[in-house]
């Protein structure tokens, strides 16, 4: 009797451990299913190579590029605003700061991270844009500057808080050698500690990168509605995700031509973002082994 | 020389975000703290800013949050359980393990369309309360197990090698011995992912939750509204007043998640003590 209970119970929590394969082939199915009706009516050629995203005009176009082009813009931008400032961090908690600095201030940029991204948007449509807009006279009251760098706010916390993590692991006969030989705690920091926490470092930047590229609020806030293809920074844009927001608020018909644009721009962005946590796990992975 | 002016750069960096964070909510406290009165919290949407309340998204946000947990807990911490306690370390439970890590990082809006298809479509609950708490279910499904999962990491190995000495089974020493002993990790994870689940927008937009409901949901097949969605459709207007509005409501939103916040960081340091 005691043995079946145990088989059923062990059975019961494995199914829920399946859940989780089971929502990612939901994942899958859905928008590959959805994105394969859409390439039935729309050329796959197209969507890669037309430059102009028109789906609910009359006169339609299905190129993917100006969304992707926002999308990385303002990646490009939260990432370039992100990644020299939480590598600061990250070292000078590390290396600098004194343990019980550390314990404090680790939990305060945390915050950063739990604040909801609707609040962010609010902040770079109210309060960055308008301020932005003093330097820059240009500055379209949307635009991609402003979006990428509250977004670059947001991220901070992941970028310091992971590559944190993977400085303090590097053993400490590391620190020890390094200062022994007389090096100063900068060139400890820079020659020895980061070469040696790279691979956890790479690991949070790639997160981080991916990360951006989903992330929607903000984005669909503060960046505009306009698919355009561009680099400038200071003109509205519109990403896949603001993308999928605006069609969602909109009226469209289930199983229309306009409804399944978001399935296809949905596996565009999952594919990106599968691929960079995917080869950021395998780097994790390698890193762990590195030391233990 | 270079190794003071890099301390003070480094400084200089940990400051900046926490002073933006505080320069923002500064602003939107000045915004919106005039607004905030009882009215506010309980009235019902309306055309006019000044007549606007929350009450309905604040409600939807309540439903949501109720059904998430009862939804992704049992599922959570039962996944969580068997891929730390059960499963052998093969290839099927390496597949298990990179999935979960990859599922943690698809984008809230994925999670989204997966609900609109299965939740809203196919099982034809409509863009109801049920299919919006489904489908943050799923999303923050990879953040309890991982949470619980260390959790039970956590626990010293001895009081496994001393339950099974007892003669107790597998299913006794987790739920009388672990289960216990990790409440306080455990729970820390569950109020983060939850306070992660009050803020997100992006996933019930995509399912048809609503920007203006009239009513308070009164069963998981209602339609619903949630705060951050009210925000959202606050900023969208270009009225004065409609701003205002949304700075308020941005200040119970952000009270809400940095009560949740604290709550976990009060577990975590009460549970943490526990195994020192």
């Amino acid at each position: 009797m005691r043995r079946i209970k145990e088989l059923v119970i062990e059975k019961t929590l494995f199914s829920s451990a399946l859940v989780t394969i089971l929502v990612t082939l939901g994942i899958i199915l859905v928008l590959s299913v959805e994105a394969i009706n859409f390439f039935r009516e729309v050329s796959i050629v197209d969507f890669f190579t037309d430059t102009q995203w028109t789906p609910l005009f009359t006169e339609k176009h299905f190129g993917i590029l100006p969304l992707l082009s926002g999308t990385l813009l303002t990646s490009f931008i939260a990432i370039l605003f992100a990644v020299p400032v939480g590598l600061s961090i990250s070292i000078y908690i590390s290396e600098y700061a004194p343990r019980s600095f550390r314990k404090t201030i680790k939990p305060a940029l945390e915050l950063l991270a739990a604040v909801p991204s609707v609040v962010y948007g609010f902040f770079a449509l109210t309060v960055v844009t308008p301020f932005l807009q003093n330097f820059i006279p240009g500055l379209s009251g949307f635009n991609s500057l402003s979006a990428g760098l509250v977004m670059g706010i947001m991220i901070i916390p992941f970028i310091s808080s992971l590559s944190e993590d993977a400085l303090h692991a590097v053993p400490n006969s590391l620190r020890e050698a390094a200062y022994g030989m007389g090096s100063t705690r900068l060139q400890n920091a820079f020659r020895v500690m980061v070469p040696a926490a790279s691979s956890g470092i790479i690991v949070s930047i790639i997160l981080a990168i991916s990360r951006a590229i989903g992330e929607t609020m903000i984005v669909a806030i503060a960046a505009g509605q306009q698919p355009r293809l561009t680099l400038d920074p200071t003109v509205p844009v519109e990403t896949i995700t603001a993308y999928i927001v605006q069609v969602s608020l909109g009226d469209v018909q289930h199983g229309s031509l306009e409804y399944r644009t978001i399935f296809a721009a949905g596996i565009t962005l999952f594919a990106f973002t599968f691929i960079l946590n995917t080869v950021s796990y395998r780097i994790r992975k390698k890193f762990r082994e590195k030391y233990e | 020389m270079m190794d003071q002016a890099f301390q003070f750069w480094g400084i200089a960096c940990t400051l900046l975000g926490l002073v933006l964070l505080a320069i923002f909510i500064g602003s939107i406290i000045v915004d919106g703290i005039q607004r905030i009165d009882w009215d506010f919290i309980s009235n019902l949407p309306s055309r006019k800013a000044d007549r606007a309340g929350i009450y309905t998204a604040l409600m939807g946000s309540v439903w949501v949050l109720v059904l998430t947990t009862i939804i992704a807990l049992p599922i959570g911490i039962a996944a969580a359980i068997y891929l730390e306690e059960y499963s052998k370390k093969d290839k099927f439970a390496s597949i298990l393990e990179v999935n979960i890590s990859n599922l943690a990082g698809v984008p809230s809006i994925i999670y989204g369309l997966l609900g609109l298809e299965i939740f809203v479509r196919i099982l034809q609950m409509g863009s109801s309360v049920l299919a919006g708490s489904f489908t943050l279910a799923l999303l923050i499904l990879p953040i309890v197990i991982v949470s619980t999962r260390e959790a039970l990491k956590a626990v010293p190995q001895s009081l496994r090698d001393a339950s099974f000495a007892l003669g107790a089974s597998k299913w006794q020493t987790v739920s009388q011995q672990l289960l216990p002993a990790s409440f306080g990790g455990i729970l820390t994870g569950i109020i983060l992912a939850l306070s992660r689940a009050v803020g997100e927008t992006a996933p019930l937009i995509v399912i048809g939750a609503l920007a203006y409901v009239p009513f308070a949901p009164t069963n998981p097949m209602d339609d619903f509204s949630v705060l951050p969605i009210q925000i959202f459709n606050w900023i969208s207007r270009p009225q004065h007043g409609f701003e205002v509005n949304a700075a308020a409501a941005i200040i119970i939103l952000l009270l809400i998640t940095f009560i949740m916040n604290g709550i976990a960081v009060y577990f975590r340091n009460k549970w943490q003590k526990k195994f020192k």
